[in-house]
């Protein structure tokens, strides 16, 4: 237990990087990902195909190969970024494939009626999005956001294979340095349980608020 | 894909020219993108033959090959022992004791919140240390069997909560137990709705594997850093790996979506024979493949 009372300051440095990069990587995973989600529900074809394309590459590649191709093989072809936004960047591009599913299939779920009637009293493309389907849509998209939300945080972690120093390589760096460290384990396990269900709550919270706006 | 093309008009001629031009310039701005990928990938010599050539050599493919069995095996006796598990712990979770409920719950719980790799880091560096020695395989292959039967079991769970209730009650009303209600009854429907989604958790834990990089077990993306060490060809290496990774998951999950259709075209036939007994009878359009499959939670990468 001395171990990790001795590195509060350490583990808590490593958490609040794993914060950082799961905040980032959703929010970027979020812009991309809505974006994309566009593409795919829009008219134009070429922009259709390349929503597609994204998703089944980013759900089928495994993170670790994209992270190492992003960190150890870009600068093979003369571009070098830092380790914490490489990694950033990679949750980032691989959540935006889930969330531009999450996205699309909110919009599925709005009743078809709804797009024709805003059709119907002339409503362009980007206004029935807009102002009639995507509001609708959100409330039944929070549950699956809240999963990439989970996804992500978790996902973090990933970064420690090549380096990054949050929370599961700083736990990994104390068990090879101290001999009592396993309880650096259960540490460590607390957070990312206590972000998991902090981010399933928050899902819920708002649900709830949304449900009750209807 | 209900909704994907009542969100705009049949485009008239001044929107059919919008749409045009925009074409255009989209299919421009991908040429634009796509070359200069390639002028950066030309300019630092990534396409010279010679970098490439190698994997044209059978020893080169031979390795990588091991990797690629050292990789199936891995997810292969994960999805062995992490099937049933999740299928035990998913029916504990429905159990009418409370304790067995409970334990199962807490499981489930936990281990869903928990990152493979942290897990995997507590077998290869922690529990070594309290003299818990496991090969390198099982260092691997039993972490990845804990997180995925947390997720299996809420799989199976939400599988016997999508089950319709009447079944459960004509079953009780011609005087099954429990126990028999559930076997012959719910499971096998429940099963049949999650098979989907089982063949996507596949993919997963194929892509979970990818952490035996960490544990140095031998399989495809160790093979490939092994590869990259002698002959400093990384991007190709990797970009060989990541094609792989890439076919076979796409593979799985277009198996995945055939046996989506499939059971969404036998839902349909089942509404249409119940239609005529009076009752609602389910409406096609809810089976749409991508939103009503069960999902996974919290576990993409």
């Amino acid at each position: 237990m001395d171990v990790v009372t001795g590195h509060v300051g350490y583990i808590l440095g490593g958490f609040l990087v794993t914060v950082e990069l799961t905040l980032l990587g959703y929010v970027g995973a979020l812009l991309l990902g809505t974006v994309l989600a566009v593409f795919r529900v829009g008219p134009i074809t070429p922009l259709r195909i390349v929503g597609a394309a994204y998703v089944e590459f980013f759900r089928n590649i495994p993170l670790l190969t994209f992270l190492i191709l992003f960190v150890f093989g870009l600068p093979d072809v003369g571009l070098t970024f830092s380790l914490f936004l490489s990694s950033a960047v990679c949750l980032a591009m691989t959540g935006a494939a889930y969330v531009c599913e999450s996205v699309r299939s909110g919009i599925n779920a709005v009743p078809v009626g709804q797009a024709e009637a805003a059709r119907a009293i002339g409503l362009s493309f980007s206004k029935v999005l807009r102002l009639v389907v995507l509001p609708q849509a959100f409330r039944t998209m929070v549950p699956p956001l809240v999963n990439v939300f989970i996804g992500m945080a978790l996902g973090s972690s990933i970064a420690a294979a090549v380096g990054v120093a949050e929370l599961t390589n700083r736990t990994q760096q104390l068990n090879l340095e101290y001999a009592q460290a396993v309880v650096t384990f259960l540490v460590a396990g607390a957070f990312y349980v206590a972000m998991a269900f902090l981010g399933a709550g928050g899902g819920r919270w708002l649900e709830r608020r949304l449900g009750a706006r209807r | 894909m209900s909704a994907d093309r009542v969100l705009f008009d049949a485009p008239g001629p001044v929107g059919r020219r919008r749409i045009r031009i925009a074409t255009a310039a989209t299919v421009l701005v991908i040429a634009a993108v796509i070359a200069l990928a390639v002028k950066q990938f030309g300019d630092n010599g990534q396409l010279a033959a010679e970098r490439w050539t190698p994997f044209g050599q059978l020893s080169y493919l031979r390795f990588l090959w091991d990797g690629l069995k050292g990789t199936l095996l891995a997810a292969g006796v994960a999805a062995l022992i992490s099937f049933p598990a999740g299928a035990v712990f998913g029916l504990m979770r429905i159990s009418v004791r409370r304790p067995v409920r409970w334990l199962a719950g807490v499981y489930v719980e936990l281990f869903r919140a928990v990152p493979l790799l942290l897990l995997i880091y507590a077998f290869l560096l922690g529990l070594p240390r309290l003299g818990v020695n496991l090969p390198i395989f099982w260092k691997l292959v039993v972490p990845i069997v804990l997180v995925n039967t947390a997720v299996l079991a809420e799989l199976v769970r939400a599988g016997i909560g999508a089950v319709d209730r009447g079944q459960f009650e004509a079953g009780e009303a011609v005087g099954l137990r429990r126990g028999q209600v559930l076997r012959l009854v719910v499971l096998p429907q429940a099963l049949r709705l999650i098979v989907p989604t089982l063949v996507t958790q596949l993919t997963t834990l194929l892509k979970d594997t990818t952490l035996g990089y960490v544990v140095s077990y031998p399989e495809l993306m160790k093979q490939g850093n092994n590869l990259t060490v002698y002959t400093h060809l990384l991007i190709q290496t990797y970009l060989i790996v990541a094609v792989v990774y890439v076919v076979i998951n796409l593979l799985l999950s277009q198996l995945a979506h055939a046996l989506d259709r499939r059971l969404a075209r036998r839902r349909v036939v089942d509404a249409g024979g119940a239609a005529g007994g009076g009752g609602a009878p389910h409406v096609a359009h809810e089976t749409e493949p991508a939103g009503d499959r069960i999902a996974p939670m919290g576990q993409l990468f």
